[in-house]
């Protein structure tokens, strides 16, 4: 049994590879870019417009409301980062559906991928919002014995982050794998329906978790608050 | 190991790559739309604000120039009021003075009537007096009319006295024709002679008389001699019946077109 998409290998030489995770990751990036493209080319600024602009333009202005409820003041900035990152999970996941098709967000490289990305990103907004001297500032606040435990709380959060979303993907193909080696007909049905659920659930709460986690750093002068969504 | 480094490396990578890819074909293209349909909506609400404050622009101005309208219609209503009153005024004075003007000349032809009525009356009186006494007289004294009347005549030539009789005598003296002597009628010869006696007698010398008929004497005798006149015929008596029948007829007329001159702009008033 697979734990992981990584160990699907199509070609190797000595240290690259080319695994099932990376390609099915070109096949979704594929997807999406040319959909947006295909949809976007013909985009109307009247009122009369068509379902699949319509579609696109729900998801942006949904995406971009829900950066304005965790705190952020500019969405539009966060939206290319936070965006992206709720759609690959969240099409990765709607796209298990596809028989054969495995998830690349349950192999724990790419959940580590796009935890080291959010972790290198706070960072980076942080700085961008306030100041490399403001940022660094939050670290010993509100004491100087604090920063040990800051830059404790910065990696485990990350780690938090990969191994969730991992744990929980890779648990929904596991779960359907062996259900369809025991009962199969409508139970592995049902499990799947679960799994999509939980899916486009993990997607939500990676990419709220990274836009509090960026919000918590963009923000000045202001306590560092707690992520509120833990599973 | 679950986690190969490399797979990690390169997911990172092509997750930049989809960040990008997404920016430029996901977000940038459709908030862009959603910006410019939002600027489009936002001027056509401004546009349509700005139509509502000249719509209501407009509607004040147009209520401004119909109340104008209607104190301009007003004022021109009362004047046109005045005007036709001082006109009715006017018409009814004009009224007044033609109905006053048309009594007066009705009263005026009243009177005149009245006149040719009472002259008219007149002469009949006196062709039937004539007709009476003569009748009367022939029936009762046997004696023609004319008889009686070259009676008096006589009679009146005899009791002249005093400047009259002088003035005529010497009328008669002067005159270088004969006197005249007018009748309404043919006198008989026999009143001729009679007439020429009383005449001969009174003056005391010969008098030449010619004799000629006038009708219009009504029933007398005239005798002129160079501007001196005697007279006497039923005119005298018919006098004071012409007086008193021509007061009667004046009563009469006088009321009734006062009556009318009083009535004639009542009726104009109430048209």
């Amino acid at each position: 049994m697979r734990l992981s998409p990584d160990e699907m290998i199509f070609w190797q030489n000595g240290f690259m590879k080319l695994n099932a995770t990376i390609v099915f990751t070109w096949a979704l990036m594929l997807v999406l870019a040319v959909g947006a493209k295909l949809i976007t080319r013909n985009l109307s600024t009247n009122l009369e417009r068509s379902r699949w602009q319509n579609l696109l333009e729900i998801v942006v202005t949904g995406i971009t409301k829900q950066i304005e409820e965790v705190g952020l003041r500019h969405p539009r900035k966060y939206l290319g980062f936070l965006g992206t990152l709720f759609l690959f999970i969240a099409a990765a996941t709607l796209c298990t559906v596809i028989p054969g098709f495995d998830p690349p967000t349950g192999s724990l490289s790419t959940t580590v991928a796009l935890a080291l990305c959010v972790f290198v990103a706070v960072p980076l907004f942080g700085i961008g919002e306030q100041g490399m001297r403001g940022y660094l500032k939050s670290y010993v606040e509100p004491t100087f014995v604090m920063l040990p435990f800051n830059i404790i709380s910065e990696i485990s959060r990350a780690l938090a982050l990969a191994v969730r979303l991992f744990g929980n993907m890779m648990s929904g193909a596991m779960i359907i794998g062996i259900l369809l080696a025991i009962t199969p007909f409508i139970f592995p049905v049902v499990m799947t329906v679960l799994g999509l659920l939980t899916g486009m659930v993990q997607a939500y709460i990676f990419s709220i978790l990274a836009a509090v986690y960026i919000a918590a750093a963009t923000r000045t002068g202001e306590s560092r608050p707690e992520p509120a969504h833990q599973t | 190991m679950l986690i190969d480094w490399f797979t990690v490396g390169a997911q990172a990578l092509n997750f930049l790559l989809l960040v990008w890819l997404m920016k430029r074909f996901l977000y940038k293209p459709i908030l862009q739309s959603i910006d410019e349909r939002e600027k489009r909506i936002a001027g056509r609400l401004a546009d349509a604000d700005a139509k509502k404050v000249e719509a209501v622009k407009e509607r004040d101005a147009f209520e401004h120039k119909n109340q104008a309208l209607d104190q301009q219609r007003a004022a021109l209503l009362n004047q046109a009021t005045d005007d036709a009153k001082v006109e009715r005024q006017r018409l009814l004075g004009q009224a007044q003075k033609d109905a006053d003007a048309l009594s007066a000349r009705r009263q005026e032809t009243l009177m005149h009537e009245a006149e040719t009525l009472n002259q008219a009356l007149v002469r009949r009186t006196r062709q039937e007096v004539f007709a009476i006494t003569r009748k009367v007289l022939s029936d009762l004294a046997t004696t023609s009319l004319e008889e009686r009347l070259g009676e008096v005549f006589t009679r009146r030539l005899r009791d002249m006295d005093g400047p009259q009789k002088e003035r005529l005598a010497e009328a008669l003296r002067t005159a270088s024709g004969p006197a005249i002597l007018r009748s309404a009628f043919d006198l008989p010869a026999q009143q001729r002679a009679t007439i020429q006696n009383a005449l001969n007698e009174t003056f005391s010398a010969e008098v030449r008389v010619q004799y000629e008929t006038a009708p219009e004497l009504v029933s007398g005798i005239e005798l002129t001699a160079n501007g001196q006149k005697i007279a006497w015929s039923i005119s005298d008596y018919l006098e004071s019946l012409e007086k008193g029948v021509a007061g009667l007829l004046i009563k009469q007329a006088v009321p009734a077109p006062a009556d009318a001159a009083e009535t004639a702009p009542k009726r104009l008033a109430n048209r």
